[in-house]
């Protein structure tokens, strides 16, 4: 379990989040701060409003109320105090972020060597078919670039979804369920990656229904039920307690 | 500036090699003008009207069609894997999004349009001799406004339910005035009238064009976000 101290800046600061569609509240004053090598999990039944939590985070969604401060800079969200934030995020701030998200963000009709290569042309790195390829090795799947990825299996996809993700050496990186259809080895390959970047100062948020895959990862873990953090903080010791509360928080 | 035309061209060769793979697009919208155009050809009452008389209106509707069916599969390809979100979060502006999918868009609605006209030469007959380059002039005039619209058209319903629903019924009364354009300039063409009768009509797209495309970059930005 990698650790930080909490007198580093924060590297992602997200302050009472909200977000409404309609008369549904999905996020209801949801504050996360998030320091370079620490790893947020956060669990929740389905519908609770963690994958909304990750769209905000990234930037993709506007919050009803409530700010995203990314590196000190506003991400998304009116300043909750205009004079002390700078101006909203430019483009160049979305490079610090990678996320990997329920959908895979891939062209079915393009080869995951394309996929990979686009992705690196977008982000403006050099050699982006070179890229591509490391990209692919990293993640086992090296002899498959040339393969559409409709051709692929779902955990396939779902590693070639990660390399995207990580392509561009993101500071902050936003997972949805990153093991979902992966065999165990290949999981086993994605936590090492995911360990190593943690170690080089990476900060990863991490939703899963699947707490044992990601347990040893975590620093921090969270509950959310129902849009609201039903349990944040360091993860503490035992994983067997934390799913204990877990249930307990759920169920109530 | 040099960036953004490096993220358009980024764009735009993505799109095009996602068609030309998938052919999805090119295939429903070259077979929807063919079946347009027999259809037409089928219910024209021959002691009424000419095959020549009908040809610039049937052309007309054709690539209204044609165009709405290229650009519903525009954004269709980014909703598909939530691949839109990708673009978004890639560390570039959203005005450079918007230009590579609107030069894909156009590049491909030429290329469907040009086998519209000589579907049309096929099926009615009629005589473009002299008059084939003005008449494409006059196709890409009138595109290079409609795909701007269709393309932020497009993008505002790429996240709603039903997107393939949505995009004729907002983008279909903003082709009325290309379309009328281009009707009067073909028929005069085709007629052999001269040049002073269509400057007027002409003027008409070049403005309309200048100003949906300009509108386009202005909203485009906004619309990406949810």
């Amino acid at each position: 379990m990698p650790s930080s101290t909490p007198s580093e800046p924060a590297l992602l600061e997200a302050s009472d989040l909200e977000r409404r569609f309609g008369a549904a509240r999905a996020l209801r004053g949801v504050s996360l701060t998030v320091r370079a090598g620490e790893c947020h999990l956060v669990a929740g039944p389905n519908g609770a409003g963690k994958s909304t939590l990750l769209r905000l985070l990234a930037g993709l969604a506007r919050p009803s109320a409530g700010t995203v401060l990314l590196e000190g800079r506003r991400l998304a969200g009116r300043p909750l105090r205009a004079r002390q934030v700078a101006p909203p995020a430019e483009p160049a701030l979305r490079r610090h972020i990678g996320l990997l998200s329920h959908q895979s963000q891939l062209y079915d009709d393009l080869t995951a060597g394309e996929n990979l290569a686009f992705a690196a042309r977008l982000h403006g790195l050099d050699h982006p078919e070179d890229r591509a390829r490391s990209g692919l090795a990293a993640v086992g799947l090296a002899e498959r670039a040339d393969t559409p990825v409709r051709k692929l299996s779902r955990g396939m996809i779902q590693r070639v979804a990660f390399a995207r993700a990580i392509l561009h050496e993101p500071r902050l990186i936003l997972l949805d369920e990153p093991f979902t259809g992966m065999d165990p080895v290949s999981s086993d390959a994605v936590r090492e990656r995911l360990d190593a970047l943690l170690r080089t100062g990476c900060a990863l948020v991490l939703v899963t229904h699947d707490v044992l895959e990601a347990w040893e990862l975590a620093s921090h873990a969270h509950v959310m039920v129902r849009g609201e953090w039903m349990r944040s903080g360091p993860r503490g010791a035992s994983m067997d307690g934390f799913l204990h509360e877990y249930r307990e928080v759920v169920r109530a | 500036m040099r960036e953004t035309l490096r993220v358009a061209l980024v764009v735009a060769e993505k799109d095009l090699r996602v068609e030309l793979r998938s052919r999805t697009a090119f295939i429903s919208a070259v077979t929807l003008a063919a079946l347009i155009l027999l259809v037409f050809n089928f219910a024209r009452d021959a002691a009424v009207v000419s095959r020549e008389a009908l040809a610039p209106s049937v052309l007309w509707v054709t690539l209204a069609f044609v165009g709405v069916t290229v650009l519903n599969r525009s954004f269709a390809v980014e909703r598909e894997n939530g691949a839109l979100d990708g673009l978004l979060l890639a560390p570039v502006s959203r005005s450079a999004v918007f230009l590579g999918k609107y030069a894909a868009n156009l590049v491909f609605v030429l290329v469907v349009e040009t086998l519209t006209v000589l579907l049309v030469v096929l099926f009615f007959g009629a005589d473009l001799r002299g008059t084939l380059g003005a008449i494409l002039a006059t196709v890409f005039l009138a595109s290079a406004g409609f795909v701007a619209v269709g393309t932020v058209f497009a993008a505002m319903t790429a996240r709603t339910r039903f997107a393939e629903l949505m995009l004729p019924l907002l983008l279909l009364p903003f082709l009325v005035p290309p379309v009328i354009a281009g009707v009067q300039v073909t028929t005069r063409l085709l007629a052999g009238r001269p040049v002073s009768e269509i400057a007027g009509w002409l003027r008409i797209l070049g403005l309309y064009d200048i100003v949906f495309f300009t509108l386009g970059l202005l909203v485009f930005p906004s619309l990406m976000d949810e």
